[in-house]
């Protein structure tokens, strides 16, 4: 016999195990009523829910006479007054009152007499009626009129989808900013660090409002067809919607390689679900779960300030996916 | 006064008759009341997790009451003047700046707060506990399929209410809960966008209306539901009453145990007060979400290792596992990402609890009337094929807690989601068999784990040998001998 025969048979044994028929029960009557007559415990019970009102009051005089109202005291004296009421409880539960088995019968769920007459019931209430269909119909149509009546206003609760979602605060031109509304200057944004800008005069509430924007050496950037780095990473800077275009998290972390001959490449990533992107080649997705690359904004620098301004709108539409979502070509 | 039994002179009423009169005169009740008294409780400790998620929502509602009168649902902007000194004059919503309030200034408010999150999550815990007991003892059968259904839908009406409620406070962490949330939303096939736009009304983050919205759903909308669909899943238990254990006197028509009056009625009450206690004391000395650590909410803000409350874990973990498919044609987006984690895979999850009683009559062809308990070496197939289930689920859970273990022990979140990502394959084969082979062995040995040894010895012999020791059934001792 070939080994790998042995081997699923004996899979086969050990998942079959053994079987064994359970016991018949014995007919026993297992009605029981003792009465402990414990005095100790009385005495027991009786100290434990004298402590519990102490307790108990201790957390009211310190909730109301105390200046600090410390959490930690307010809880213990309220958690040990509990405590104790628990304990008075199941001590008087257990040892004091009457311990009983007791046997109580089901009861009959299935009514055979009943369950005869109830259709019977029903039907002759539709006794005399001789246009059912034509009724049913009628029926039919007042449910889905009214239903749909009914369900209309729930239209109010939001606006249709496709009007608004892809207007972004981004136009060619405008001043990337800071949260506090300064401009930033192409020389703010480091190798290796990485920056969050926003439109200026934009809200930040605004999900198309806030970029990252990070520097590569230029050698390295490799962007998709179509995008001239002259016009979307001027000296190497490269701006990205920070919204993820998974679930909507922002992209709050850059790993940056601290030694590049053994560590990945920069990638921004998201921490919610780890999405993670290739800032050098026009946000790829290398990890995670997220669908498409994150749309990346075109930037310039001013050439007398250095300010940093949006050269366009974002490649594709930004945030969570949907039906019509713009996927730039992705 | 001795300690007998009360004395009851001849002719004189018992106590308390007049006011039985005074009701029944109302109500007829009497008879009701008599059999409520007499109502018996069959006893085993795993009876007792429903009881405590009862609590804890009775729990949740008292103190949830104590915060609505302080928690203001507002996204409008306003500037901290509160006692927190490190946010003085910092910018943020009204509602988290309540929320501050509540916690910082209001005496006994950071207590309330912190025993309603607890409550929440011993809420959920309790439900999945319970949950776990009756589908592994097979309570779900008929007649209390119904009763499984509506405990079904509980727990998914306890996870969404405690998403809400972690939601309100407009702290980082709700914010990022909700970022992931419209996502899932806007993912949903075809109807996704006008979906998310009807619930946020507008653009994530939404109009002043989401605030409004999600108030009205943790406050009202929620908790109404799920204390109307505990009133049906106790009226099914009581119709029909509890299972229990076979046993000694035990039969599928009668139910064995402590009467509600006096025994089971005081110590019921003393789980209540237990649950209360250790919530209360949790809440007094377990500091949890304290919302002025993690800062107000901006959408273009985010942290790492941020973790949701427990019973969300699964829907992060799902997310994360889940390779970048999108399903695209046409120049439409017909299946977003998050979708799978985050809508496919509960639902899926949700529909699987839902039919476990009409699977498991399929499986076992048992349609019978069940009063009596399966141990959950009963029947080894239902047990094994629910290790499997539970354990995917399990191993997804995990999976969310990829952040902290990155944070914690340094291991690159790439190596620990592609190990994930196959390990939700195997292990469930892996536990389907490893639970299978255990509960055949033990229905053979008929042994009893958790209550003592009962396994063979190997022993080594002077020559150098190894020989088995059969136990002797005489000999064995019931209970582990402290060795």
């Amino acid at each position: 016999m070939s080994g790998w025969r042995v081997i699923v048979a004996a899979i086969l044994l050990w998942l079959r195990g053994d079987r064994r028929n359970p016991q018949p029960p014995e007919p026993v009557d297992p009605r029981e009523r003792r009465v402990p007559f414990n005095a100790r415990a009385q005495l027991l019970v009786a100290a434990l829910l004298a402590l519990a009102g102490l307790a108990g009051f201790a957390f009211a005089t310190l909730y109301l006479i105390s200046p600090a109202h410390e959490t930690q005291w307010l809880g213990l004296a309220l958690g040990v007054a509990f405590a104790l009421l628990a304990a008075a409880l199941i001590v008087a539960g257990k040892a004091i009152v009457p311990q009983e088995v007791a046997v109580e019968e089901r009861s009959q769920l299935v009514h055979e007499q009943a369950e005869q007459e109830v259709p019977q019931l029903i039907a002759e209430g539709a006794e005399g009626v001789t246009r059912r269909g034509l009724l049913a119909s009628g029926a039919a149509v007042a449910g889905l009129g009214v239903g749909a009546a009914l369900v209309a206003p729930a239209a109010s609760l939001g606006p249709n989808v496709s009007r608004r979602i892809d207007d972004t605060p981004w136009r060619r031109g405008v001043r990337v900013v800071d949260e506090r509304g300064r401009p930033l200057r192409a020389d703010d944004v480091e190798q290796g660090t990485f920056v969050t800008g926003f439109p200026e005069g934009a809200s930040l509430r605004d999900l198309a409002a806030p970029i990252v924007i990070v520097r590569l050496p230029p050698s390295t950037i490799h962007l998709p067809d179509g995008r001239d780095p002259a016009d979307w990473a001027p000296e190497g800077l490269l701006a990205y919607s920070k919204i993820c275009t998974h679930a909507g998290c922002a992209i709050g972390l850059y790993r940056y390689p601290s030694f590049r001959a053994t560590q990945q490449r920069p990638a921004l990533v998201c921490p919610c679900h780890y999405s993670t992107f290739d800032p050098a080649r026009g946000a790829d997705v290398i990890f995670g779960p997220a669908g498409r690359p994150l749309p990346q904004l075109p930037l310039m620098i001013d050439p007398s300030t250095r300010e940093l301004r949006a050269n366009g709108g974002y490649s594709a539409s930004i945030g969570p996916s949907w039906l019509n979502v713009d996927r730039g070509g992705a | 006064m001795s300690a007998a039994r009360p004395a009851r002179r001849d002719g004189a009423p018992p106590p308390g008759r007049d006011t039985v009169r005074w009701i029944d005169e109302r109500a007829g009740a009497s008879p009701a009341l008599k059999k409520a008294l007499r109502y018996v409780f069959p006893e085993h400790w795993s009876f007792m997790l429903g009881e405590i998620a009862l609590y804890a929502f009775v729990i949740l509602v008292g103190t949830g009451t104590f915060l609505a009168l302080f928690f203001e649902s507002s996204t409008a902007d306003t500037t901290y003047h509160g006692s927190y000194a490190p946010l003085a004059g910092e910018r943020m919503s009204l509602a988290y700046a309540s929320t501050l309030r509540l916690s910082q200034d209001v005496p006994g408010g950071l207590l309330l707060r912190q025993t309603h999150h607890w409550a929440a999550l011993v809420f959920v815990a309790a439900i999945v506990a319970h949950l776990l007991r009756v589908f592994f003892t097979a309570a779900f059968r008929k007649p209390r399929d119904v009763t499984w259904t509506i405990g079904v839908t509980l727990l998914m009406l306890a996870v969404l209410e405690g998403f809400a409620g972690y939601s309100m406070p407009d702290d980082l962490l709700s914010g990022m809960g909700l970022a992931i949330a419209y996502g899932v939303a806007m993912s949903l096939p075809v109807i996704g966008g006008n979906a998310a736009f009807l619930i946020w009304g507008g653009e994530y983050p939404g109009t002043h209306d989401f605030t409004t919205r999600l108030l009205t759903l943790h406050v009202f909308v929620l908790p109404a539901l799920i204390a109307l669909l505990i009133a049906f899943h106790l009226a099914g238990v009581i119709r029909t009453h509890h299972t229990q254990f076979p046993g000694p006197g035990r039969t599928q028509r009668n139910v064995v145990g402590a009467p509600l009056w006096p025994s089971y009625a005081l110590r019921t009450l003393g789980l209540l007060s237990a649950t209360a206690a250790a919530l209360f004391l949790l809440g007094g000395l377990v500091q949890i979400n304290p919302i002025w650590q993690w800062g107000p909410y901006e959408p273009y803000l985010s942290t790492n290792g941020a973790q949701p409350d427990w019973f969300l874990g699964w829907l992060i973990g799902g997310l994360r596992l889940m390779p970048p498919l999108e399903i695209h044609f046409f120049g439409l987006t017909w299946v977003p990402n998050p979708f799978w984690g985050g809508a496919w895979f509960p639902l899926a999850v949700f529909a699987t609890l839902y039919a476990i009683p009409w699977l498991d009559r399929r499986l076992t062809r048992d349609r019978a009337r069940h009063e009596l308990l399966d141990r959950p070496r009963d029947n080894p197939q239902r047990t094994a094929l629910g290790m499997a289930f539970f354990s995917w689920v399990a191993l997804v859970f995990f999976a969310g807690s990829a952040d902290r273990v990155l944070i914690r022990f340094g291991i690159p979140y790439e190596s620990q989601i592609w190990f994930a990502r196959g390990a939700i394959f195997v292990v469930p084969v892996i536990a389907y068999a490893l639970t299978l082979r255990i509960c055949r062995e033990l229905q053979r040995s008929d042994a009893h784990p958790l209550r003592g040894w009962s396994g063979r010895r190997i022993v080594r012999t002077r020559a150098g040998g190894f020989a088995v020791v059969e136990p002797d059934a005489a000999i064995r001792p019931r209970r582990p001998t402290g060795r």
